[in-house]
């Protein structure tokens, strides 16, 4: 027999820690390699956990509901396989029993001290209000000594200009968003028959990023005005018989994200990202769709879009946002965005101002189409209007390359018909 | 200013206060026409006479009891036991008497007597011509122990301890009398007795000695200095009674103390010296009090190789505050 150790897998690129939701099993059960044993929440998806082995579930280290840092042990698995060559080993060493009881105290040696806290640290710790478990500790084992303690209250009195460039240098190594932030805690009175909803792993996750997005990025807005009345009439001439044909709808929104992703091609500045030291250009567009379920925000990604049909993008948005509802999404579905498009028009709003879905350059707000009286060939005409809002990110961006980028949406859209727009 | 050996700087001091204070006087076995077998009194016997420098019979417990008498009488009596070893059979006449003479005579009598004692091993005296044997008196109210680590030092607090209206005993360490060499003033001066002294100033580790193993604190600090440790060395230089406010000082200034002597560790001057600590710094520290001494086996041993197995010597020293500053 031989003890595994499960751990939080990296369920994503940026994905720093996850929370167990819950378990799909409980100690004794027995579990084929690739077996989900939990579902595991993290930035903004809820993921099952394959077992990495076949075996039997011995302990669970977490509970339903707590956070633990990718690579962090999740649960322990016995299993049969490698039982035979460890027997074998015990065999060899039956004859020094202590030594292996000395090469198991050795192994648990390198960091035993490093929770020993003197007396004269624990006073120190408490007098400056030091975390000790933040400290990295330089005596023997991993103790923390009165002198790292020293060292630390030292840093603390430097003034912020010194002590700056160290705490750069941990976000940029260790970009873990602080959830603390989101709000000053006690800031919000409470008051009698008021409801505290407590906080969710996605709502935190959703409350970090945009914390982040609108804290890091300088926000600028632009809005253009687009006479969709050409798209209304080819869409209604054909949405009767493609929802008979394809078994779901086409909605205005895949025209939308078409033209976007067909702009994004001609301007791929707009398809870019801040790297501090560079903006990247991105080679794919990977276009974000916002979809909301009751509670939380998803942006799944559309790879390829430029690539696509109307019909193929249409279809995509469809199991997109079918998975999002039933809470099927998988992370790797919600990855590599490059541009995110987002749909507020669905639910009637005319304007709206977005926050930029980090790290990309720039979201686009698709608003509601509304007939309005528009003035053409200085006659007053009745046209089905929509206004596309465009947040974008001013380090990466500026407003004349944004221009262009909306005049091109706004041409293509505008010119949108059954000569020049296939759907298939 | 002069730099003179220890040995000297214990004649010169007997010497000047010979000359300055005429109850003075000096007695013990070899130490006239000799002038003592470590030469500690060379010179006084013919400068002060046969009456205020007298060679006695070999019986400690005379040279012990007619000091007590004479001091209780007015006189001002340095009697010298020729090595440390040989005190036991004083013993009755120190403790019971010089010691209580002050508090059972209600304050009518006192005994300010000196007793000088060379003590301490590394000079294959086996037992008999190794031993500390301060902690034998370091329980006895009414006595006061000194043991200098300097010249400098031990000019200034064996005329503190012939000007001390109280029994003093003076133990000189016999490696130290032509080891250690010093700047000595030439002219009067006296030091507190009962008051430590920091001979060296660092933030890293507290070594709290007395003695010879002052050196080897010393010595090992100049080489840990050189890696980056940075040690703070007090020296007790009285060990009975004990200068609790610079213990507590230097043990809470570090965190980290290493207390050192050449003595048999259990019931040691540095188990007292822990006990203040572990009283009254408590959360000031930041290691275990750590003791480095003698083993506890009867007696220094003859043969060279167990000599120096039995001694502190400065690698045992290193090593140890090498240790502390690591944990």
């Amino acid at each position: 027999m031989t003890i595994e150790q499960m751990k939080m897998p990296q369920l994503g690129e940026s994905v720093t820690e996850g929370t167990i939701s819950s378990w799909l099993v409980k100690p004794g059960d027995v579990v084929n390699k690739y077996d989900s044993i939990a579902e595991v929440m993290t930035d903004k998806v809820n993921a099952e956990v394959p077992s990495s082995f076949s075996g039997t579930i011995k302990e669970l280290k977490a509970e339903e509901g707590e956070t633990l840092a990718v690579g962090e042990v999740i649960c322990v698995i016995e299993t049969e396989t490698g039982s035979s060559t460890t027997i074998e080993n015990e065999d060899l060493r039956g004859d020094e029993p202590e030594q292996a009881i000395e090469d198991a105290y050795n192994a648990s040696e390198g960091n035993s001290m490093k929770s020993r806290y003197s007396p004269a640290v624990l006073k120190l710790s408490q007098e400056n209000g030091i975390d000790l478990t933040t400290i990295q500790g330089t005596g023997r084992e991993g103790r923390i000594t009165r002198k790292d303690l020293l060292k630390q209250i030292e840093m603390k009195d430097l003034p912020q200009e010194t002590a700056q460039p160290k705490v750069k240098t941990e976000e940029q190594t260790q970009p873990k968003p602080k959830v603390e932030q989101t709000s000053p805690i006690g800031t919000a009175p409470v008051h009698k028959g008021d409801i505290e909803v407590p906080v969710s792993g996605v709502r935190k996750a959703i409350a970090a990023n945009m914390l982040r997005s609108k804290q890091e990025v300088p926000h600028a807005w632009t809005m253009v005005e687009v006479d969709a009345t050409n798209l209304v009439n080819y869409r209604d001439s054909l949405k009767g018989e493609f929802k008979q044909k394809e078994g779901y709808n086409l909605t205005y929104f895949a025209f939308f994200v078409k033209a976007i992703a067909q702009s994004l091609k001609e301007f791929p500045e707009v398809n870019s990202m801040w790297a501090g030291d560079k903006i990247i250009q991105k080679k794919d567009i990977n276009i974000s769709i916002a979809v909301a379920t009751d509670k939380a925000l998803y942006v799944p990604v559309i790879k390829h879009a430029d690539e696509k049909t109307i019909k193929g993008i249409a279809r995509e948005i469809t199991e997109l946002a079918d998975k999002v509802r039933t809470g099927k999404i998988k992370s790797d579905e919600m990855q590599g965005g490059t541009f995110t498009v987002n749909n507020t028009g669905s639910f009637g709003s005319i304007q709206s101002m977005g926050i930029i879905n980090y790290p990309q350059a720039a979201i686009l707000q698709v608003e509601s189409i509304v007939k309005r009286p528009v003035i053409v060939n200085d006659m007053i005409a009745v046209r089905s209007m929509v206004n596309l809002c465009l947040s974008l990110d001013h380090r990466v961006l500026d407003g004349l390359v944004c221009g262009k980028f909306l005049a091109r949406v706004k041409e293509i859209i505008e010119d949108m018909s059954k000569e020049n727009t296939p759907i298939y | 200013m002069p730099v003179i050996s220890y040995i000297d700087a214990v004649t010169m001091a007997i010497r000047e206060e010979m000359e300055r204070d005429s109850q003075v006087f000096v007695l013990g076995e070899d130490v006239g026409k000799k002038g003592g077998v470590f030469k500690a009194t060379h010179g006084l016997y013919d400068q002060f006479g046969e009456h205020r420098v007298i060679d006695t019979p070999l019986a400690e417990s005379a040279i012990a009891g007619v000091g007590v008498g004479a001091a209780m009488y007015g006189m001002r009596p340095i009697a010298e036991m020729q090595f440390a070893d040989f005190i036991m059979p004083a013993i009755n006449q120190i403790i019971s008497e010089a010691a209580k003479v002050r508090y059972r005579s209600n304050n009518d009598w006192s005994c300010p007597m000196v007793i000088r004692a060379p003590y301490g091993g590394g000079v294959h005296g086996a037992l008999y011509h190794s031993q500390s044997v301060e902690a034998i008196f370091a329980n006895q109210p009414g006595l006061k122990i000194v043991m200098p680590s300097t010249p400098y030092d031990v000019k200034g607090l064996l005329k503190a301890a012939i000007r001390d209206d109280d029994p003093v005993l003076f133990f000189e360490h016999k490696r130290a009398y032509r080891l250690i060499k010093g700047e000595v003033p030439a002219d009067d001066y006296v030091l507190p007795i009962g008051k430590a002294d920091v001979k060296r100033q660092g933030e890293d580790i507290t070594v709290i000695t007395y003695g010879l193993c002052v050196h080897f604190a010393l010595q090992a600090a100049e080489k840990l200095a050189s890696d980056g440790i940075s040690a703070h060395v007090l020296d007790l230089r009285t060990v009975y009674p004990l200068d609790k406010e610079a213990i507590v000082e230097a043990a809470s200034k570090t965190g980290k103390v290493l207390l050192i002597t050449e003595d048999t560790k259990e019931g040691s001057i540095i188990g007292e010296v822990a006990a203040i600590i572990a009283e009254n710094c408590l959360f000031d520290l930041d290691a275990p009090i750590m003791r480095l001494a003698g083993p506890d086996i009867p007696a220094m041993p003859y043969a060279p190789t167990m000599e120096k197995y039995f001694m502190v010597n400065p690698d045992k020293v290193e090593k140890a505050m090498r240790e502390l500053a690591e944990y």
